[in-house]
């Protein structure tokens, strides 16, 4: 298939309408408006819907009614926007429900500001809402990236019944590069017919509850195999890019946009002699632990943590997986400011060379 | 043959609602309605958080849990995505007036195509009977000890009133459950807010005066007498908004 330039906000929108999507409700917010403004024309163009809420709470509780009759739904915001979700993220998971929720991430805490950043890494991967579930946390690096990730989102979050965010950043969703689209799924809900609400007119089905409340016995019941579910993915569903990792010194642990940027820095610093590699997670739920058990801690000097947030969000898990057989550093941008031109190439270089601490 | 019987939408479960609370009226009277209508495997109970949420387990038909006020959106995402379907959120004061303030009043203003039945009983039941948006001047609650005082907690929230403002709502309308007549008026005011969705002309609105004995501290037949003279003054029953009085084709 012929490959397209297409800008990253409107390249998820167009692969969640292929893969089946057809409906979409959410609220305005920088750096995410052209997902929900490309949906608004596309979507019934397909036979699907979109609504504008009147808020992110009561956009993702939309989201919640269409996916509950088997219907493949998707919301988006950022930062300020998915905190106001949370409430209806936890009632996904609470019910069991599939969806996608995307967070074009920008700078915080508060307002923050609208520029990129990755500051909701914390809130993505450990506490999207109250009650202590977990969902697949997607963390594309290129366009392309995205738009597999969003085509197959809902192949998860079906298998699972529980929602899926692909956690990406302003600056990913604001530049234009080439992608191949996949091809046009039909929508089609016979496969939510053993939980799902829809029913045909021609359905023998019984009467459904669906429902985030339980007797207190059948919601251990139901959290102890959601637990289960989330070591499958460990030991499954992990995604993750190791790059220039078999004579490595040095480790750089970035996802996302910092990846990019990191990449180039560690290309750059290959040719000086320096032997840097990168652990690039794309999954950062489930995290990618098999990938730093591999390392081999005689040659590793260092893990260099590179995000854009500050304080470094992804330290801990990284700190876990390393168990202190290496000294871990950072090199961190925040607030909507970016990496400069040389900011990781230098501040890599002085690590290497011993002088940072 | 029997002419009065448990509703078909309706579960073979016990009541767990309290001796004398008319929700468990209110919710026989819309099973009722869907049973004459034939909807009982078409229809879909959008079931708030409150004492309602009771009703999880007494529906018959289809039930769909909702996070709480935000019963008429999740209603908007399900029938949006399934025109077909009977869709109505069943939402209590808090919900309704308080918490879902803007879910309700934007899924009215869209002219959504769904039901709210919206069942006002002046305070909060399932947490313990606090202050509600429509809870009288005067009234004794658990965090209003003196009587609801307007100085600090302004007045009762009128939602017939507020959302006939709005264009879109196809049909609006208060009935009291203290009454035959006033039960027959609402029964009839949901079959018309039915009609009115499954004819796919519009939002309909039906605010049911309900009580609440165990937190107002009367007897069942007491609250008869306190609606009578404090709750159906300040609400006044009637049709406050019918874009169909010629009827629903």
């Amino acid at each position: 298939m012929a490959k397209v330039l297409m800008k990253g906000n409107e390249a998820i929108a167009e692969a969640a309408v292929r893969a089946g999507c057809r409906f979409f409700a959410g609220y305005p917010i920088t750096p995410q408006n052209e997902i929900p403004e490309y949906l608004s024309w596309r979507l019934p163009e397909v036979g699907g819907t979109f609504v504008q809420g009147e808020s992110e709470v009561a956009s993702v509780n939309m989201v919640y009614g269409a996916a509950a009759s088997g219907c493949r739904a998707m919301t988006s915001s950022s930062g300020p926007g998915i905190s106001l979700k949370a409430e209806g993220i936890s009632y996904l998971a609470g019910t069991q429900l599939p969806a996608v929720i995307c967070n074009i991430s920008r700078g915080g805490p508060g307002l923050g500001s609208i520029q990129p950043a990755q500051q909701d890494y914390l809130q993505a991967t450990k506490a999207l809402g109250h009650g202590g579930f977990k969902l697949m946390v997607f963390t594309p690096a290129t366009l392309q990236e995205a738009v597999d990730i969003t085509y197959k989102a809902w192949d998860y979050a079906e298998r699972d019944r529980n929602p899926v965010m692909i956690l990406m950043d302003g600056c990913l969703g604001s530049i234009m590069e080439q992608v191949e689209l996949p091809e046009m799924k039909e929508p089609d809900r016979t496969h939510t017919d053993k939980w799902s609400l829809n029913r045909p007119a021609d359905s023998t089905r019984g009467d459904r509850v669906l429902t985030p409340y339980f007797p207190e016995a059948l919601l251990e019941l139901q959290n102890t195999s959601r637990a289960r579910m989330y070591e499958r993915w460990a030991k499954n569903d992990v995604q993750v890019e190791e790059f220039m990792l078999d004579d490595a010194e040095y480790v750089v642990v970035a996802y996302g946009i910092a990846s990019r940027s990191a990449k180039e820095a560690i290309l750059n610093l290959r040719k000086e002699g320096y032997k840097l590699g990168m652990i690039r997670p794309i999954t950062v739920n489930p995290f990618p632990k098999a990938s730093f058990e591999k390392l081999d801690y005689s040659r590793v000097k260092g893990i260099i943590d590179i995000e854009l947030a500050i304080p470094a969000q992804m330290h801990d898990d990284i700190e876990l997986q390393v168990k202190g057989r290496a000294p871990i550093y950072e090199y961190c941008r925040s607030g909507g400011v970016l990496f400069d031109d040389d900011g990781i190439y230098a501040a890599v270089k002085k690590i290497c060379d011993g002088g940072a601490k | 043959m029997a002419v009065y019987k448990r509703p078909d939408t309706l579960k073979k479960t016990p009541s767990g609602f309290c001796p004398g609370c008319m929700h468990s009226l209110a919710t026989k009277l819309i099973a009722e309605v869907v049973d004459e209508m034939g909807q009982h495997k078409n229809c879909v109970h959008i079931v708030p958080v409150g004492c309602a949420t009771l009703n999880l387990v007494y529906w018959g038909g289809d039930v769909l849990g909702a996070a709480h006020g935000r019963a008429p959106a999740v209603a908007t995402g399900f029938k949006r995505s399934n025109p077909d379907r009977l869709v109505f959120a069943y939402q209590g004061d808090g919900d309704c007036a308080a918490i879902g303030l803007a879910e309700i009043m934007n899924a009215a203003n869209r002219g959504e195509n769904i039901t709210v039945i919206f069942f006002n009983n002046q305070t909060y039941g399932m947490t313990g009977g606090q202050m509600a948006p429509t809870t009288l001047i005067g009234q004794k609650t658990t965090t209003t000890r003196y009587g609801r005082d307007p100085e600090t907690t302004g007045y009762p929230l009128r939602m017939c009133e507020l959302l006939a403002t709005l264009e879109a709502p196809a049909f609006i309308a208060r009935y009291p459950l203290t009454t035959p007549k006033g039960c027959r008026d609402a029964k009839k005011a949901i079959r018309k807010g039915f009609d009115i969705q499954m004819a796919g002309k519009g939002f309909s609105f039906i605010e049911l005066l309900g009580n609440c004995p165990t937190n107002w501290g009367l007897t069942p037949l007491q609250t008869l007498d306190y609606m009578e003279t404090n709750t159906i003054p300040y609400f006044v029953p009637g049709v406050y908004k019918d874009k169909f009085k010629d009827g629903v084709k």
